[in-house]
């Protein structure tokens, strides 16, 4: 240590001299270990429920709330296996694929819809701009309550109950405000001598929009995929307003069937479909935590 | 910036399609649907100002609005106040922040989904993992969702565990306060609860108000967690107002008065956020080198 830090020695030489460095120092240290105890309680309290839903998942339904504890004393698979077969005909992974049939698209209907008017509004000049883009913050703002009966018709209308498009087909028009808005930030912050060199150089705004725009947004476009990737998982009243027969349940709904269905509730099933529920946003946000954290800072920063 | 105004034009068509198909004709149409008294099986039929006189003399009408306002007014101070404690012990640079900060978010992101709320059913249910461990203190099992405040108090702290987007924010805000200002301060001798309240909440003000607006234009509109914990029991303690609608209009199938009841809702939100943006020129101070873009 001492060859990387040369002056260690004369420093603590210092500080032996120096008691006003030392009481700073001292309490310096008392601060840190503080803050450390503070959040490290806060993040034990707030993250123990999760890790006792894991671990419920793997004890007997007699022991979950028997023992507080994170290990199972009787290690047990049947909460996975009967949760997996539910009580309907269908097995989980049914309802785990019917969720990926609107999440999917959706995902990608809302990133190129984004994308598109994004573009429009961050580099054009369009008669009456302003009154779009306060229209834009208004959606933001607008409660989603005072749309779900005339939309309901809508598709009633359509005959689109009971599918997945009504849960996707209005992101295909930049529906979500937010994520438009997300965009224009970005957008705003770039530096637009890209674009104007590949404008002298013939190149039409699709192509600015294709390679130019479209490289230096990925990581906002990114951002934007995996918010709407965990909406749109974790979105329970639209499933529920729209999907009616039990073959084309997603996972929100089969988690409400099954604290429904059984009284005498069997929680080592449902802690364990709870679990496997959300592990693919789990591992979704640790793989890409920080596109989760510039997406959402830069919304709320540079706003 | 491109001259070409019909090309911008077709650039944001798609929003306007959509603003006009998915947006403003729903919203209009349920403000004539209010007017109505429509079951899905008659054709609508006007009946006027029914459904709003009705509403005048409808208890479950006020006590969900009652319950709505208790909810938002609950929640969003302590979500807030939580969600800048922990940003503020956060920004002391300490080694690990960025663990602390994934641990933090992770309820985020999980929150408003279904396996969460059952998860808040096992905890707080009578013979629940939190009785489990009051018990250990001898104390009697507390039917944390059979007792109206307490069923209340646990719908509230689901929300409030999911503090970690706006803590983000803070943090990233936090951050971007120079570090000059807090240096000058000290100098002038300034401890450190003076420098938070003297330099920091103003300086990130803008922030506090992003937060809030977003925090409770969601808070109005709270619908899965009241609906899979409590079913909005007992006795309508949590029966948030989106619950009243939903179940009037699709379990009831009455769509006049669950769009008269949506049409309350949004200017009950309307007036609540134009009071927050008219109080913002009080308390929100923008300063001059961000506001200029």
């Amino acid at each position: 240590m001492n060859k990387v830090f040369p002056n260690k020695a004369a420093l603590s030489a210092d500080l032996k001299n120096n008691p006003m460095l030392r009481a700073e120092i001292r309490k310096q240290r008392v601060g840190a270990s503080i803050r450390y105890i503070i959040l490290l309680f806060f993040g034990l309290v707030m993250l123990y429920p999760l890790f006792w839903m894991f671990s419920a998942a793997f004890k007997p339904n007699h022991e979950i709330f028997s023992s507080l504890s994170l290990w199972p004393k009787n290690f047990s698979l049947d909460g996975f296996i009967n949760g997996w077969n539910t009580g309907t005909e269908y097995t989980f992974g049914r309802f785990f694929i019917n969720t990926l049939y609107y999440v999917v698209p959706k995902v990608i209907l809302t990133v190129i819809s984004s994308v598109i008017v994004a573009y429009g509004f961050a580099r054009f000049e369009i008669p009456f701009k302003k009154f779009w883009f306060v229209t834009l913050v208004a959606t933001i703002l607008l409660p989603t309550s005072v749309l779900l009966i005339p939309q309901y018709l809508m598709f009633r209308e359509m005959g689109m109950l009971d599918s997945y498009l009504p849960l996707y087909l209005p992101m295909a028009f930049a529906t979500q405000g937010f994520f438009v808005f997300m965009l224009i930030q970005f957008l705003r912050g770039l530096p637009t001598d890209m674009e104007e060199a590949a404008q002298i150089d013939g190149c039409n705004s699709y192509q600015l929009l294709w390679y130019i725009v479209v490289p230096m947004l990925k990581p906002a476009i990114i951002s934007v995929a995996l918010f709407q990737f965990m909406w749109s998982v974790n979105d329970f009243l639209g499933p529920l307003i729209y999907i009616s027969s039990v073959e084309k349940y997603p996972i929100a709904l089969a988690l409400k069937l099954s604290i429904d269905v059984t009284e005498g509730t069997q929680w080592n099933e449902i802690l364990a479909m709870a679990s496997i529920a959300i592990v693919p946003s789990i591992v979704v946000f640790l793989i890409a935590q920080n596109y989760f954290v510039e997406g959402i800072s830069s919304g709320g920063v540079k706003g | 910036m491109y001259e070409n105004k019909r090309l911008g034009l077709l650039y944001i068509s798609p929003y306007i399609i959509g603003l006009l198909v998915f947006t403003a004709f729903p919203f209009l149409s349920s403000l004539i649907i209010s007017f109505t008294d429509y079951d899905l099986i008659n054709p609508p039929e006007y009946i006027g100002l029914d459904n709003y006189r009705y509403m005048m003399d409808d208890d479950t009408f006020y006590q969900s609005m009652g319950v709505t306002f208790a909810y938002v007014f609950l929640t969003i101070p302590l979500k807030l106040a939580f969600a800048l404690f922990i940003a503020f012990v956060l920004n002391f640079k300490l080694r690990g922040i960025k663990f602390f900060r994934t641990a933090y978010y992770i309820p985020s992101i999980l929150g408003s989904s279904v396996a969460i709320a059952v998860l808040w059913r096992a905890i707080f249910s009578l013979d629940g993992l939190l009785n489990s461990f009051l018990g250990i203190f001898g104390v009697e099992a507390i039917s944390w969702l059979g007792e109206p405040v307490f069923a209340m108090f646990s719908v509230t702290l689901l929300r409030v565990w999911q503090f970690g987007s706006a803590m983000v924010i803070f943090l990233a805000a936090l951050q971007s306060v120079p570090q000059s200002q807090y240096e000058a301060a000290m100098i002038d001798g300034a401890s450190k609860w003076q420098m938070f309240t003297k330099i920091t909440v103003p300086l990130i003000t803008p922030v506090i108000f992003f937060n809030f607006i977003m925090q409770t234009t969601q808070a109005f509109q709270e619908f899965t967690a009241p609906y899979v914990i409590t079913g909005g029991g007992p006795a309508k303690s949590t029966y948030l107002f989106s619950l009243y609608i939903y179940e009037t209009a699709f379990k009831y199938f009455d769509l006049g008065y669950g769009s008269a009841l949506a049409w309350v809702l949004f200017v009950a939100v309307a007036i609540f956020t134009a009071i927050s943006f008219k109080s913002s020129k009080y308390w929100v101070f923008y300063s001059g080198d961000k506001g200029g873009k």
